[in-house]
């Protein structure tokens, strides 16, 4: 029990370290500023449109951010033949995986969510709303990271199978967009039944999270045992 | 039942077994198809206008029952997806393969006839409505099956992809339909699966319902068509192995 405990953990702290020692994370990050410094450029930058807009961008931005930064998750150690050896770790390969994307929710998730409040600032949110947004972000980010686990799993023997990562992940994201942006706004109106309403939509939001968290990491092992036979 | 059923299936997993089956299906299926498709473009053409929606009401005989192909096409997909993958049939990953591109072209005609319908009605080419956006996000769904098979060589690895992808993308299409759903209603609510009192009049609903049915058998017939190409390919891509190392 320990050792698989170890296991689990030297996986995950692995992918941790490689994220930061590959530049993995200053790489999102630095994506999401870009593509949030793009949108006055389409939108105009008046302000008031941006406030109103805010959290809906934020929303979108951080999705497509994930999206990109989930390609590689599992195709450096597909190629170099990791994954071959890691089928062989005497731990189930579906925890692997969980390891794997738990990993990767604390190198990259959490430091494009942490980057939220100062990009939000850049399209003039209120300071009010953002504990809301960042709070649904948090509860929905893991189902947004395993839906894109499953494209990635699927594209993995794919030589630039970025695009295709994204089309098969992009219909996951729909609810969990639509909740969390029902939330951001919710959070706008303040009141006792909007406090109830934000509630609902986090709920909504960690049930998600929690569904792919159960489901998906068996859709990717068994992905991924697909590309390796 | 289930036994027999299973024998039947057993049977046909030879691949020649199914081909002879196929040849003799053919031609009497694209025939139904063709008949059903005449005898009701005939009788939607003698519709009565609608009161309110004049001739546009006529777009409605195409719309409904493409809209019903492009869930009969996911769910045909799934369930040959799950019948490769759980029972190992070697034609269930054919199967699902050849429906594919099938029902993509139902979801894209479901939508172009929606928008179409849309633009006199609602004065607009497309609306953010629940069921539209529901349906444009199904289309991506197959796009993402279709572009899958299409992605990977090795064929074996290609189709346990695809199969996955067809099984989960299953349990999302409900979860997209209630959130979209829940996030914004504007479109007519269902009006035919009231099966006790249907909304619609009976001029109405005839004609729909054999429009829904020649589209049904256009469809296994297409796929059907696809099914038999797919299997040749397989032997054309033996063959030519088989020549390769002969020649080697």
């Amino acid at each position: 029990m320990t050792t698989q405990r170890r296991i689990f953990a030297a996986i995950c702290r692995q992918h941790i370290r490689l994220s930061w020692r590959n530049g993995q994370t200053v790489l999102a990050v630095s994506f999401l500023f870009i593509a949030i410094t793009l949108l006055p450029f389409g939108l105009g930058p008046e302000l008031k449109l941006l406030r109103a807009l805010a959290p809906g961008l934020l929303w979108v931005v951080l999705a497509i951010s994930l999206l990109t930064s989930l390609e590689r998750l599992f195709q450096a150690d597909y190629e170099d033949g990791a994954l071959d050896r890691l089928l062989l770790v005497p731990l189930s390969f579906e925890a692997v995986v969980l390891a794997k994307l738990l990993g990767h929710y604390v190198a990259l998730v959490l430091p494009l969510i942490a980057a939220v409040p100062l990009a939000g600032l850049l399209l003039n949110i209120e300071a009010a709303r953002l504990p809301i947004l960042v709070a649904a972000m948090l509860c929905g980010a893991p189902a947004l990271v395993m839906a894109g686990g499953i494209g990635a799993a699927l594209a993995v023997s794919v030589r630039r199978g970025g695009l295709l990562t994204v089309l098969i992940a992009m219909p996951f994201y729909v609810p969990v967009l639509i909740f969390g942006a029902a939330a951001a706004r919710a959070g706008l109106q303040g009141g006792v039944d909007v406090a109830v309403d934000v509630g609902a939509y986090l709920g909504v939001l960690a049930a998600l999270s929690a569904a792919s968290l159960l489901l998906a990491p068996f859709a990717i092992a068994a992905a991924l045992r697909a590309a390796l036979r | 039942m289930l036994k027999a059923l299973e024998n039947i299936s057993a049977f046909y997993a030879n691949p020649t077994r199914f081909m002879g089956l196929a040849s003799r299906l053919h031609g009497p299926l694209w025939a139904l198809a063709v008949l059903l498709l005449a005898y009701g473009l005939y009788r939607v053409a003698h519709v009565p206008a609608d009161y309110q929606q004049g001739d546009t009401v006529r777009i409605m005989f195409v719309h409904v029952p493409a809209a019903w192909m492009a869930l009969f096409g996911y769910s045909f997909i799934f369930f040959a997806s799950v019948t490769a993958l759980i029972f190992r049939h070697p034609l269930g990953h054919v199967a699902a393969r050849a429906a594919a591109p099938v029902g993509a072209v139902f979801t894209l005609l479901a939508l172009i006839t929606g928008s179409l319908w849309g633009q006199p009605m609602w004065g607009t080419w497309w609306v953010w409505d629940a069921r539209l956006t529901s349906v444009l996000v199904l289309f991506f769904i197959y796009l993402g099956y279709i572009a899958l098979w299409q992605a990977i060589d090795e064929p074996t690895r290609a189709a346990r992809a695809a199969a996955i992808l067809a099984i989960v993308g299953f349990i999302n299409v409900p979860i997209v339909k209630f959130s979209v759903d829940w996030w914004n209603t504007l479109h007519q609510p269902a009006s035919v699966s009231r099966l006790a009192r249907p909304a619609l009049h009976a001029d109405f609903l005839y004609p729909l319902l054999i429009m829904g049915a020649a589209f049904l058998v256009l469809f296994l017939a297409i796929t059907l068509t696809r099914m038999q190409m797919e299997v040749l390919r397989q032997r054309l891509r033996v063959r030519a192995r088989a020549g390769a190392s002969e020649n080697a």
